[in-house]
């Protein structure tokens, strides 16, 4: 009886594990499939251009504003900080460095998941569920090619250029609450912030990381959506699932590419 | 929302965002001072650089006139040598001295030229001959101790 039991749960472990592995696989063919056939979303760019107006101009507000606050709230703590060590004109470097490495491409990824992502897969599944997908399959048209992959590469485009007007709204935040409030020195400001930060390491870094953001990001959102069990459960979850999913991505993919980009050499 | 009024929507996102890229490296980062001028190159040998970094300033009279463009270590003379690219403008005399000096008390290191008096101005591929490494502080305290060892016994004699 007991060994029943075991033995019932070892197996459904395993087929969770199996469902997951299975999962991934579907997920990279899907991924696979879909940049093969985006040859439409390139061709007619006016689909693409609409989804870079839906995922990235409607994002701009949340991301500017998010921008700018990250910004100041890094100079205040961070001149809180330095000035005990008498460090305080090094503001601008801690302010432009901890952006455009790190706080720009993740927490704009983070932003831009929970904001555009969740909408893609809301939009993608709910097609799905009122059979919008069926129906053109039956017109004879891809709905691979001519739903998910506009969205897709919409996306793909405006993650990055997001995660640099975060970084540089940051940037100018950093100035209004480090040099119009606190009066540290706009000169050495500046020009310790151009001393630090170099533009082949960390922009280009920073630049390296948002789009491998905004694929990992995208790529899950349309995928959940297209996946998604066609009922309103169903697409609740798959939207959920894209916040938690690409959330822990971002993450970890983070620690990987910081790991890869900045421990390397100590040339610099 | 009409097509048109997406397009300009979409120009104008993809501007911003171009502007914001272009702001952190020209502002933040320092394309802006990636030798867009001319310069050329001269080396230095130090029995020690302490801490000096590639891309470090090259600084004369505290002005900035070059960038540290390369370090590396001879296998002959066991001796640092720090290839330096100065901007064209600036002419040094063939007896210049290279020092390394340090900004502030825990600042960075830079290489400050000091100008000799010599006719001939240093060319491209050249050497700098009169070199003083940087300061490093354990020597310096060891120094020290020496020296007030010495005064020690020299009182008791």
């Amino acid at each position: 009886m007991n060994t029943a039991q075991l033995r019932a749960r070892i197996e459904r472990l395993g087929g969770n594990m199996t469902a997951h592995v299975w999962r991934l696989g579907y997920a990279s063919r899907f991924l696979f499939y879909l940049v093969l056939h985006s040859g439409t979303a390139l061709r007619r760019f006016r689909l693409t251009m609409k989804e870079i107006y839906f995922a990235g101009v409607l994002s701009l507000v949340i991301i500017l504003v998010s921008g700018l606050f990250v910004g100041m709230v890094l100079a205040l703590q961070g001149y809180e900080t330095l000035q005990r060590f008498g460090a305080s004109e090094s503001l601008g470097v801690l302010v432009a460095l901890s952006l455009v490495r790190e706080l720009g491409p993740v927490v704009a990824g983070l932003l831009f998941a929970s904001r555009a992502g969740s909408a893609i897969t809301a939009e993608i599944g709910l097609m799905k569920a009122t059979e919008q997908l069926s129906a053109m399959e039956m017109m004879a048209v891809d709905p691979v090619a001519r739903v998910v992959a506009p969205r897709f590469w919409g996306g793909v485009i405006s993650m990055p250029l997001l995660a640099a007007l975060f970084s540089a709204m940051g940037i100018f935040g950093g100035y209004l609450v480090g040099v119009q409030l606190i009066g540290v020195d706009a000169g050495a400001f500046w020009s310790q912030m151009q001393a630090a930060v170099e533009w082949n390491k960390d922009i280009a870094n920073g630049v390296i990381k948002s789009v491998v953001f905004g694929i990992a990001v995208t790529w899950i959102a349309v995928f959940e959506g297209y996946d998604a069990v066609p009922t309103a459960e169903g697409v609740s979850r798959a939207t959920t699932r894209t916040v938690v999913f690409s959330s822990l991505a971002i993450l970890a993919l983070d620690f990987v590419l910081t790991a890869l980009m900045f421990t390397g050499g100590n040339g610099g | 929302m009409n097509r048109s009024t997406i397009d300009l929507w979409v120009g104008i996102f993809v501007a911003a965002g171009f502007a914001a890229l272009l702001f952190l490296a020209l502002k933040a980062g320092n394309l802006a001072t990636f030798s867009t001028a001319q310069s050329y190159q001269v080396q230095a040998k130090f029995a020690n650089i302490g801490g000096l970094k590639v891309r470090a300033p090259v600084k004369s009279a505290g002005v900035v006139v070059g960038r540290i463009a390369d370090i590396r270590f001879d296998t002959e003379s066991y001796e640092a040598v720090v290839s330096m690219s100065l901007e064209e403008r600036y002419k040094f005399p063939r007896d210049t001295t290279a020092k390394i000096l340090t900004s502030g008390i825990l600042g960075e290191q830079y290489v400050g030229l000091e100008a000799g008096g010599d006719g001939v101005m240093l060319k491209s591929g050249d050497r700098v001959r009169l070199t003083q490494s940087a300061v490093v502080l354990e020597n310096l305290i060891s120094q020290f101790l020496f020296n007030k060892a010495a005064e020690g016994k020299d009182e008791k004699k």
